[in-house]
């Protein structure tokens, strides 16, 4: 199912200053009863990252800060039970998490001679129990519990959903044949960055060839694809494009196109989940043009009884393609009421 | 010098005898004693007579090439030019000599001389000029990089003057009707871009009377006509006038409707390209239909004996080197060919003189055809082994037809039998560099830091290089405004020089990948419309139409030297860059590829060798010669950019003091590569093919000092007298070969046309050159009598040759109006990396019988021992690698799981540890050798079977897989011995850390227990979602909450089964992960202990029932117990928080805690003293009265119990069916 872009821009604009929390979620979720939970939980969480990163400096400026543990100390004061820290995150719209973050920095400041190093601080995030004050410590968990967007538990989901990913798209190479090398492997060989997979014998995709492929457990938004742009794929693009791709090049070399297109296909591997999987094809790439040749394909359907199969839908250049640069998951049955960042492969 | 020409002319000394005269010096005995007699009294101006020579056929040709044909005469003619120059300096003590010994010249041919003499001082001035127009054209290529000062201007103060300037003789007319400067349609403006002549344009000199009206002037003057850019209606309006129509019939009015016309018809031809955008400063060619050629009929040639005579000359000069450029040459008989129109002859201009000199050589166009077929005729030679295309205009050529049948007849043939197609190389797609393991890995840099920086700079770089490839070719684009501050910045950061020398390396192997084959445009051609050819029809017509009407960016015959394509970034990012380590970097690493290249054994070919294979493998073979040539030449060209670099300077010293103290200075320099020994070599070895192409390309780029110092003038010397030696004409066994040849000529003909070598240089007297006397008898079958040369290769390395296939096809369409007929059809063909360079064989006897059982067999015969020596050998190292080294690491991984069991071990220092395994373990790297020699012994055999002819006989076969085996057990061995014990070391080194990383509290345990059975189809539910949902619950349990909300114990149960299925199907599972579920778990234990999770149901029941608590803690126990593989943080359920849940309900519950403890320690989860330590901790914190109290009082009963039997607490537990018993009991 694809998501069109006006989908989209309606879904991110129920986000604005909205709470990160269970509750936001079950209204969401209301508002759009045919998007899928992992579908609004996945543009939920993408929408807030960028809403936390254009308010993040105000709320750690130390006036805030000050204001904020005043607050804190006068809430508890009143009514140690009551979930003040949440309610203070969700009156000032920042992430419960990271409020909780700033608070318990600043009460470790008055409590204890050093500041406090970022380690400590993360530990006593993820197990609460290290917090001395047993107050504090109620409210810091309240907060990471209740926050679907933030904090050690959703980053925990997020690794372990791209981890399970990468399981599943080892699996389908194996099942195809293709011979490949994983990040451990190229980690051993020395690579300094590494794509989840190299492929060791390129393989071609509607007629591109794919050097390797990065699978990415995240909505694949404009913003986001432009952002893993930056910071990876060029870089491995930097290493391990060579010209490994003799067999089709010769052959544009001959039929005189003076440089082949540049092309980085973008592929979702369709799991009923937000995910992207990136390969990166042909020979020189421009940045410029990515947006025109974005290829989207969706791959690993499911099919009954076989296991998985690859249906490839290519929408080329322009505008269609900037249009459905998003598209989610398909209406497969849904096992679980509660889910949340739930993949949900079902097992048939 | 006429003296000579003249009597040459009455025919009293012999042709012959006069070459003779000029080359040697020295009598044969060939030699008239008559002849000799009269050439002996020539003897001190011997040197001069061919520049004189040149000089009098440039001079003679003005009237049909007047201003600044591209042909450059880089001959200084008489000494008389260097008083010009203030300051001038000492060249080879010439002109000195030159005033001490005023020409002593027998005294029946002064009279004639005196006006010669003064004529070729006047003609002097447009030497130089004439040069600067040939090479100016480099300003706009130069000018990309801001550099164009230093390079392109460099001539011009030396010149007597720009064209315009009044050094200009009147007596010359702007020849309106010259194709140089008025190209016809479609045709190539040959030489000089337009550069300069917009100034000629628009000062244009009144030189006749015809003109004295001054009409084209008020043309000039006068308003812009509308619409029409003032170049080009400077171009085009002029055209009219320069026909011969009778002056002073036009009024202006005329002339503009004339330009209408013209216009119009413009636009009939080319609608789209009605109003072309001109180039900056260069006007476009006129495509003025109505100037046709004049036909040239041999009949009408006026004096035919003095033009063969001086043809003959000519031809000869040419034909002993005698000239500094073969191609220059050439080129400027193709000119006199098309020469489309003369100048009527005016008789002011002709001096009035019966001396056969004196009246002008060319009187028509006929003159001029019939000189240039004449000429053309004693080139045949050079003509046939150019490239096909050109053959083909050349044959095409239809005055050469009419003057010459038989030479039309001859290139035909020639074209018929030719194979040279020479063929434009497509750019390759740029490629990065990939990453290198073997040098990039973490091994190589001194730290993290470097690494981590090296990996930020590679990215950097290719981020540039993008950004490059992308504005590059915008206008307005700047490459130091563009990217300048992010290089600097970027190299900033390479502090370390290990950084440097690493981003040297990737900085020269990007350079290799992309500008290795010839860049776009190399052969004048613009790359995309060649590309085009095989499009879409239409598409590919317009752009060769486009193609016809635009100036063609061409440098003439003798461009300067630049960076085309690519080759500009990589110019631009040193200039950038500026940095002096970089610089000195690159330095260091350019010359070390370079002499690594330059001494590349070159597969060697037996003259003998015909049969059908070999002809395979001289295919090969040339390929990579032109492989290693090209990238040689690349590289040289850098380094002599980078390495003159800091001494660039627009003009030479303007003193003799300041350019003495410079040459002191700069002569205790050394030379950045030791070129004068590397080309002393090539010509020993016989490799002068290879070696002098990036020698020239290397010397393009030295400043004007570098011709005067001593180690630089000696190598000049060596090139010239190289360059003599050269006769193309001379051909026997072992003699180089004939393209060899003519791609020397072509590249020293070039550098010797370079702005910063002296002019002088070339006309060094024999004495300097006699030095030289090369003994290269040494190696018989040297390089350069191999045919390693072809035309594709010289033409990638000259591409100024294929002005002359420009020349001839714009005469083609400018005559006949056919759009040029040598656009081909291309066919694109690509180039190899470079071979993998042959190892050193060892010394002795041994190597040398191997070297002379090579040398009886075909070529491809060591090639393939070689290539398999070098294959198997690097194999057998990688073998080791897998099968020594790492039962080596499995066995040091064995030897540390020991040390650690070993109590008291445990901590060890990791170093320590190390130590003492690599102590245990290098020793058995001495196994590598004997394993890597039978490695070799096995495999070689097997592959040199493989590759061979299955005809081989078996005794060469047998030798042949011996010297495999021996070749690949050297280089196998060379490296492990060298290399083992660090290697193993490493790799302990990494199972070790790796080891004490993956150190849980249960090692053993943990090995056995990963991956799921055989039997699980992974359709567990995924962790993620597992997770996910645990979370949920504890949300939901830690509040805030609305009313409606709760979970069900169904949902529970089924949530812990799914658990379950999830930690006994581990596809999917992460440790992170692992250890998330295993904490979530704790916590879902600790709310059901506390019966804190709101629960769904009637509105009565909020809490779940006892039994169904624990029932759920039961299936908690079991997955603790059995089915997570990561620790259980278990003491999480005493921590104070998770306690302390319990203190917020009412009536307190404390059994189903007890219960949970006692499982714990019955299951042997926990042990009874951790527990024991948590209760006893947990009294520390801060509680509540009551609270305390209860929690001493659980404390107690759980202490108590453990001196209960087992049953007991059974029996006890079962009759505790309500809550709050248990403390009531107590």
């Amino acid at each position: 199912m694809i998501l069109t872009k006006a989908q989209y821009d309606e879904i991110a604009q129920c986000l604005v200053s909205v709470p990160p929390t269970r509750q936001s979620l079950r209204k969401l979720k209301q508002r759009f009863p045919s998007q899928s939970q992992a579908t609004l939980l996945s543009i939920f969480s993408q929408e807030y990252q960028k809403h936390i990163k254009r308010t993040h400096a105000k709320h750690h400026t130390s006036e805030a800060i000050e204001s904020y543990y005043q607050r804190y100390l006068d809430g508890v004061a009143k009514n140690g039970a009551a979930p003040v820290l949440l309610e203070l995150s969700n009156e000032v719209d920042y992430a419960p998490s990271l409020m909780a973050r700033i608070i318990l920095e600043r009460f470790l400041q008055e409590h204890e001679e050093t500041p406090p190093s970022k380690s400590v601080i993360n530990s006593m995030l993820r197990d609460p129990s290290q917090i001395p004050d047993g107050v504090l410590a109620n409210q810091v968990y309240q907060c990471i519990v209740n926050d679907c967007c933030y904090g050690p538990l959703v980053d925990c989901i997020k690794h372990a959903i791209g981890h399970e990913h990468e399981v599943l798209l080892r699996d389908l190479l194996l099942e195809k044949n293709l011979s490949f090398l994983d990040e451990d492997q190229l980690r051993a060989k020395g690579y300094d960055k590494t794509p989840d997979f190299i492929l060791q014998v390129p393989v071609a995709v509607e007629g591109h060839i794919i050097h390797w492929i990065e699978s990415k457990a995240s909505f694949g938004d404009e913003c986001s694809h432009h952002a893993y742009l930056h910071d990876q794929f060029w870089s491995y693009w930097n290493r391990i494009h060579r010209d490994s791709i003799l067999g089709t090049s010769d052959v544009k070399r001959g039929s005189m196109s003076a440089a082949p297109p540049p092309f980085l296909v973008s592929a979702a591997l369709h799991l009923d989940s937000p995910l992207h999987l990136y390969f990166v094809v042909s020979s020189s790439c421009c940045m410029t043009h990515l947006h025109e040749h974005w290829l989207t394909m969706q791959t690993l359907t499911h099919h009954a009884g076989t296991h998985m199969d690859t249906v490839l839908t290519t929408w080329k250049h322009g505008l269609l393609c900037r249009h459905s640069a998003h598209h989610m998951g398909t209406g497969l049955p849904r096992r679980h009421a509660f889910s949340s960042f739930s993949p949900g492969v079902p097992r048939d | 010098m006429a003296a000579v020409l003249e009597s040459l002319l009455r025919e009293e000394v012999s042709v012959a005898a006069a070459v003779r005269w000029i080359a040697r010096s020295t009598q044969s005995s060939e030699d008239d004693p008559e002849e000799a007699a009269a050439l002996t009294a020539l003897q001190p101006l011997r040197k001069e007579f061919v520049p004189f020579l040149l000089n009098f056929l440039r001079e003679q040709s003005s009237r049909v090439l007047p201003q600044g044909p591209p042909t450059p005469a880089k001959a200084p003619g008489a000494s008389a030019a260097l008083p010009g120059r203030p300051g001038g300096p000492p060249r080879g003590g010439r002109g000195a000599r030159s005033q001490l010994f005023p020409p002593t010249e027998p005294p029946s041919s002064a009279a004639a001389e005196a006006p010669l003499a003064r004529r070729g001082g006047r003609r002097r001035g447009p030497g130089p000029a004439r040069e600067r127009g040939g090479r100016g054209s480099g300003g706009p290529e130069e000018g990309v990089g801001g550099e164009s000062p230093a390079w392109a201007g460099s001539r011009r103060p030396r010149g007597s003057g720009s064209p315009s300037s009044p050094s200009l003789p009147l007596s010359d007319p702007p020849n309106l009707s010259n194709l140089e400067e008025f190209p016809p349609v479609g045709s190539v403006p040959p030489g000089p871009a337009g550069r300069t002549k917009p100034s000629r344009r628009i000062n244009p000199t009144p030189v006749s009377e015809e003109r004295s009206l001054s009409k084209p002037k008020t043309c000039f003057t006068s308003p812009p006509i509308s619409c029409i850019p003032s170049s080009q209606s400077s171009a085009l309006d002029t055209s009219p006038w320069g026909l011969g129509l009778p002056p002073g019939c036009r009024s202006l009015q005329e002339e503009r409707e004339m330009l209408r016309k013209e216009r119009s018809k413009q636009l009939q031809q080319s609608p789209a390209l009605a109003c072309p955008i001109p180039e900056l400063g260069s006007p476009l060619p006129s495509r003025t239909g109505s100037l046709t050629a004049e036909p040239a009929d041999p009949a009408r040639v006026s004096s035919r004996r003095r033009l063969e005579l001086i043809a003959l000359v000519y031809s000869s000069c040419i034909a002993e080197n005698l000239v500094p450029n073969l191609f220059l040459e050439l080129f400027f008989i193709l000119q006199l060919l098309t020469v489309r129109r003369m100048v009527a002859a005016k008789d002011d201009d002709l001096e009035p003189s019966p001396d056969s000199l004196e009246s002008p050589l060319f009187q028509s166009v006929h003159d001029c055809v019939f000189f240039a077929v004449q000429v053309l005729e004693h080139q045949f030679q050079i003509l046939s082994y150019l490239d096909k295309g050109t053959l083909k205009l050349l044959a095409e050529n239809d005055r050469l037809l009419c003057f010459s049948p038989a030479l039309q007849g001859r290139l035909r043939a020639a074209y018929e039998g030719s194979a040279a197609k020479v063929s434009l190389q497509m750019p390759p797609p740029t490629h990065a560099v990939s990453f290198q393991p073997e040098t990039d890995n973490r091994a190589n840099f001194s730290s993290d830091r470097a690494f981590h920086t090296f990996k930020k700079q590679r990215d950097v770089f290719y981020e540039v290089l993008r950004e490059w490839e992308d504005h590059h070719e915008e206008p307005g684009w700047d490459f130091e405004k563009g990217l300048g501050s992010r290089i600097r910045t970027m190299m900033g950061q390479l502090s370390a020089a290990c950084s440097h020398s690493h981003f040297v390396r990737l900085f020269q192997k990007q350079l290799l990948q992309m500008c290795q084959s010839p860049c776009p445009g190399a052969l004048g051609e613009a790359p995309d419309v060649l590309s085009a050819l095989g499009a879409d029809k239409l598409g590919r017509l317009r752009r060769l139409q486009e193609r016809l009407v635009a100036p063609q960016s061409s440098g003439g015959p003798c461009p300067p030297p630049t960076f085309p394509g690519c080759q500009g970034f990589f110019r631009d990012f040193i200039l950038s860059a500026s940095s002096f380590q970089f610089n000195q970097h690159l330095m260091d690493s350019l010359s070390l590829k370079i002499r690594e290249l330059n001494g590349l054994a070159l597969p060697q070919h037996e003259p003998g060798d015909e049969d059908g294979e070999s002809d395979v493998d001289w295919q090969g073979e040339r390929r990579q010669f032109a492989v290693v040539l090209l990238s040689l030449r690349l590289l040289a060209k850098f380094l002599g950019f980078v390495a003159f670099l800091p001494y660039r300077g627009p003009e030479p010293p303007p003193t003799r003091e300041l350019q003495d103290s410079i040459l002191a200075l700069r002569s205790q320099v050394p030379p950045v590569l030791d070129v004068q020994t590397l080309l002393w070599q090539g010509l020993q070895a016989r490799r002068a093919v290879l070696t002098v192409p990036w020698l020239v390309e290397f010397l393009s780029f030295a400043d004007h000092i570098v011709p005067l110092l001593e180690y630089y003038r000696s190598i000049f010397c060596l090139l010239l007298h190289l360059h003599r030696s050269l006769v193309l004409s001379k051909e026997s066994k072992g003699e180089m070969c004939f393209l060899n040849k003519l791609l020397l000529l072509a590249v020293l003909g070039w550098l010797f046309q370079i702005p910063t070598v002296p002019e002088d240089l070339f006309f060094l007297e024999e004495g300097q050159l006699s030095a030289f006397n090369m003994d290269t008898v040494a190696s018989e079958h040297g390089l350069d009598s191999m045919p390693v040369v072809d035309q594709q290769l010289l033409y990638t390395c000259c591409p100024y040759i294929g002005e002359l296939r420009k020349l001839l096809a714009s005469w083609v369409s400018g005559s006949s109006g056919r759009s040029g007929g040598f656009v081909r059809k291309i066919t694109p063909t690509t180039t190899t990396g470079l071979g993998a360079q042959p190892p050193q064989t060892a010394q002795g006897l041994q190597a040398q019988l191997a070297q002379a059982f090579f040398h009886n067999q075909p070529p491809s015969l060591r090639r393939t021992v070689e290539f398999v020596a070098e294959r198997i050998g690097s194999n057998c190292v990688k073998h080791i690698k897998v099968t020594l080294v790492a039962d080596l690491v499995r066995q040091a991984e064995l030897l540390l799981q020991e040390q650690l069991v070993t109590p008291g071990q445990e901590g060890g220092d990791p170093t320590q540890l190390l130590e003492i395994l690599c102590s245990q373990l290098c020793p058995q790297g001495a196994q590598a050798l004997t394993q890597g020699r039978e490695f070799c012994r096995k495999k070689s055999p097997e592959a040199v079977r493989a590759l061979l002819p299955e005809e081989t006989p078996a005794a060469v076969l047998s030798s042949a897989e011996n010297i495999a085996v021996g070749l690949a057990t050297e280089k196998a061995c060379a490296w492990l011995s060298a290399n083992i014990t660090a290697l193993i070391r490493r790799e302990v080194k990494a199972a070790v850390s790796r080891t004490l990383r993956a150190q849980g509290p249960e090692p053993a345990a943990r090995g056995e227990r990963r991956g799921c059975s055989r039997a699980c189809e992974h359709h567990a539910p995924l962790p993620s979602h597992l997770i996910s949902e645990i979370k949920d619950v504890l949300s939901l349990a830690a509040g805030p909450r609305d009313p409606e909300e709760g979970v069900s114990s169904e949902h529970l149960e089924l949530l812990l089964g799914q658990l379950g299925q999830t930690l006994r199907c581990r596809q999917f599972l992460c440790p992170p992960a692992e250890q998330h579920l295993a904490k979530c778990s704790v916590e879902l234990a600790s709310l059901l202990v506390a019966d804190q999770i709101p629960v769904l149901g009637p509105p009565v029941q909020h809490r779940l029932e006892k039994g169904q608590a624990r029932r759920l803690l039961y299936m908690l126990l079991s997955l603790w117990k059995e089915d997570f593989q990561v620790p259980v943080p278990l003491q999480l359920l005493l921590s104070p928080r998770n306690v302390g849940l319990l203190a917020a309900t009412r009536p307190r519950e404390w059994d189903l805690l007890l219960f949970l403890l006692r499982e714990l320690v019955e299951r042997g989860l926990m042990g009874r003293m951790a527990i024991e330590a948590c209760l006893g901790s947990l009294r520390e914190a801060q509680w509540p009265g009551d609270f305390s109290e209860e929690l001493a009082t659980l404390f107690n009963l759980f202490l108590a119990e453990s001196h209960m039997p087992q049953p007991q607490l059974r029996a006890c537990e079962l009759v505790q069916p309500n809550r709050g018993t248990v403390l009531a009991q107590s």
